[in-house]
């Protein structure tokens, strides 16, 4: 391995590690009370989040789904404006009106996380026609999960992305769930013959191992960037957590071990060369900046009503 | 004073609008080479070009989903769903991705957002094809709908709509697009939220709007030959509505009668009653009477269908039994 190679594999481990411990959080928080509502966790698919999104700048934009703090942390959401957020605190990045199915930061072209499933596909296809219309090179990701492949906002998005074109990287989290259902009870096609049927090409990833993410990412991008067309990259992982903190999963049968994909990076970069001083050097940073992040979000005003009340709507610019 | 159709005075206001602003784009399904089913975008594609006048397939779900990507990208689309009906597929776009994207992202963005479609009855197209359903979107904090009745309203509005950095849904209506009238030459916007006192009257108040205008103008006359002086108001905006005209109104007559197109159960029309019955408590000498269609279908032949829109005659007997 040469040594940008190797820099760039640990920058994805921090990346990867930066969202399974901020992860790891929430569910401590989300027990104990601290966060309210529902969150859904995407520990076990960090490859992804990291993987694509170091594909992408800032102006490449991406639309994400119910599990989306991953997406979000890797876009370039703070941890402070993500805790505060999830935390319902008025300094969160949405002002704590949106709360966990709904992280964005529209500065870093993160345009949401969505509490519908299937919702995000069609706005990334907007996004990507923007981007074009502007005659920009810029890209935009519909991230969904292998549950969206039931919903016919995919399958009408693919056929507009196809005709228009639209430069739109589909990224598929093949996590193996559709909610509380395994995907091969719900869906009677594959993903490969989806696209085919659209005449988009199709890739599939290991979803676990995030230097191939990564790499083939760069390809893909690269690729729509240069033909304006959109390409389906379906991501195989695995759903470690329930579809929701706090889902008994009595339903699961999935029982054998999942590749985690974070101690996959981790012994591979001992393997390369890295000390495993330097590697534990990085997780005690990254936790000390999620754990830092927490406590100013628990240190932060709450939102007022009134002023929630009072951005329903846009103001006319003058 | 130009003579034009109601569909020209709407395609005016979409010229105008993308002559003055680059980043408005029109989307629908057979608007750019098909000119519109009802003509209104016809000769726009060849003046603007198909990047900005672009023809979508039938996917009314997507076609919104995306009209909110280019909204929060900075372009202002103007989707066309080309019967209201169809409105049934497009609403997790528009419900729960346009009307709150700038609430829930903590005001990050806006979702300049246009969707034309036409609603109601009179040519007999049937269930599907003929509902009035502004109800439906009136009732969702962070969309706008606003309904015009005449040709300088439908011009004003939309301009405005299309300025506008919220979603709003803007209703035609397909038995008035081959209506004459007049447009100024000199064509101005107008403000969302505010009605039009169409005819002063001093005994009973009439809010309409719409397609239902023409049989509210009607009902004017007819209550005249009575000797009844009617107060005709056009609310040409549902939300937000004029609250403050139609109180103003009710100041003055005392009787208030509420008449649209859409069913009478759950309408636009029970808003304002239930608003007026509190706020305008004091000022009331009569019950208010709401005159909408029954609660049925919109049925299909011409006898059913004659006998479903509501009519003058019933704003002229509600009239009646609010001055009783």
């Amino acid at each position: 391995m040469s040594l940008p190679a190797v820099v760039e594999h640990l920058k994805l481990y921090r990346q990867m590690l930066t969202i399974r411990l901020a992860e790891q959080a929430c569910g401590k928080l989300f027990a104990d009370g601290a966060i309210p509502g529902f969150i859904h966790l995407s520990i076990g698919q960090e490859a992804v989040s990291a993987g694509i999104m170091s594909a992408l700048t800032n102006a490449d934009t991406i639309a994400s789904t119910h599990r989306g703090h991953g997406h979000a942390l890797a876009k370039g959401l703070s941890l402070s404006g993500f805790f505060r957020e999830l935390m319902g605190r008025a300094n969160g990045v949405c002002g704590g009106r949106g709360g966990s199915m709904h992280v964005a930061d529209f500065s870093v072209g993160m345009l949401g996380a969505n509490g519908i499933v299937g919702g995000g596909i069609a706005i990334a296809l907007g996004s990507g026609l923007a981007h074009k219309l502007r005659g920009t090179q810029a890209v935009s990701v519909a991230f969904f999960g292998d549950g969206a492949m039931a919903e016919g906002v995919l399958h009408e998005s693919l056929n507009i992305a196809s005709l228009l074109p639209a430069p739109v990287f589909f990224a598929c989290e093949a996590n193996g769930w559709s909610e509380f259902s395994p995907t091969s009870a719900q869906i009677s096609f594959t993903l490969e013959a989806l696209a085919a049927s659209y005449r988009i090409p199709f890739h599939r990833i290991d979803g676990n191992d995030v230097r191939k993410v990564s790499a083939i990412a760069k390809e893909i991008i690269t690729t729509i960037r240069e033909s304006g067309r959109p390409i389906v990259v379906e991501c195989v992982t695995r759903r470690v957590r329930g579809h929701f903190e706090g889902d008994p999963q009595r339903y699961r049968t999935d029982t054998e071990q999942a590749v985690d994909p974070l101690s996959f990076t981790r012994a591979a970069l001992a393997a390369e060369g890295v000390a495993p001083d330097a590697l534990d050097d990085i997780d005690r940073e990254v936790e000390a900046e999620v754990q830092a992040a927490i406590a100013s979000a628990a240190e932060s005003p709450l939102p007022s009503f009134a002023s929630a009340q009072a951005g329903v709507y846009a103001a006319a610019m003058p | 004073m130009t003579e034009m159709r109601y569909a020209h005075a709407i395609n005016r206001a979409l010229d105008d609008a993308m002559a003055a602003d680059r980043t408005v784009l029109l989307l629908g399904e057979d608007i750019g080479k098909a000119g519109g089913s009802f003509a209104v975008t016809r000769g726009l594609q060849e003046k603007y070009g198909a990047d900005r006048v672009i023809d979508t397939p039938i996917s009314e779900n997507a076609l919104g989903g995306m009209a909110v990507g280019l909204a929060l990208s900075g372009f202002r689309p103007v989707i066309e769903i080309m019967f209201m009906d169809f409105m049934a597929l497009t609403m997790d776009a528009l419900v729960n991705q346009a009307a709150k994207a700038h609430f829930m992202f903590g005001g990050q963005s806006s979702v300049p957002l246009v969707v034309r479609t036409q609603h109601g009855g009179g040519l007999n197209a049937g269930p599907q094809h003929s509902q009035c359903l502004e109800a439906w979107f009136a009732h969702i904090p962070g969309l706008k709908l606003v309904c015009p009745s005449s040709l300088e309203d439908a011009y004003g509005l939309l301009r405005q709509a299309i300025d506008d950095p919220n979603p709003v849904i803007f209703v035609e209506h397909k038995a008035m697009y081959p209506i004459k009238g007049d447009l100024p030459e000199h064509r101005a916007k107008l403000e969302i939220g505010t009605a039009r006192l169409v005819r002063p009257g001093t005994d009973v108040t009439i809010v309409s709007y719409g397609g239902m205008m023409r049989e509210a103008i009607k009902a004017v006359d007819l209550l005249a030959a009575e000797n009844v002086s009617a107060e005709l108001i056009d609310l040409r905006s549902i939300q937000p509505w004029d609250e403050a005209s139609v109180l103003a109104s009710l100041a003055r007559t005392h009787h208030l009668v509420v008449a649209h197109e859409a069913v009478e159960a759950f309408g636009v029309g029970a808003e304002i009653v239930a608003r007026m019955a509190d706020i305008g408590f004091d000022e009331l000498d009569g019950p208010i009477i709401r005159v909408g269609a029954p609660f049925m279908p919109v049925p299909f032949s011409r006898e059913l269908e004659a006998s479903y829109i509501p009519a003058a005659a019933q704003i002229v007997d509600a009239a009646r039994r609010a001055l009783k």
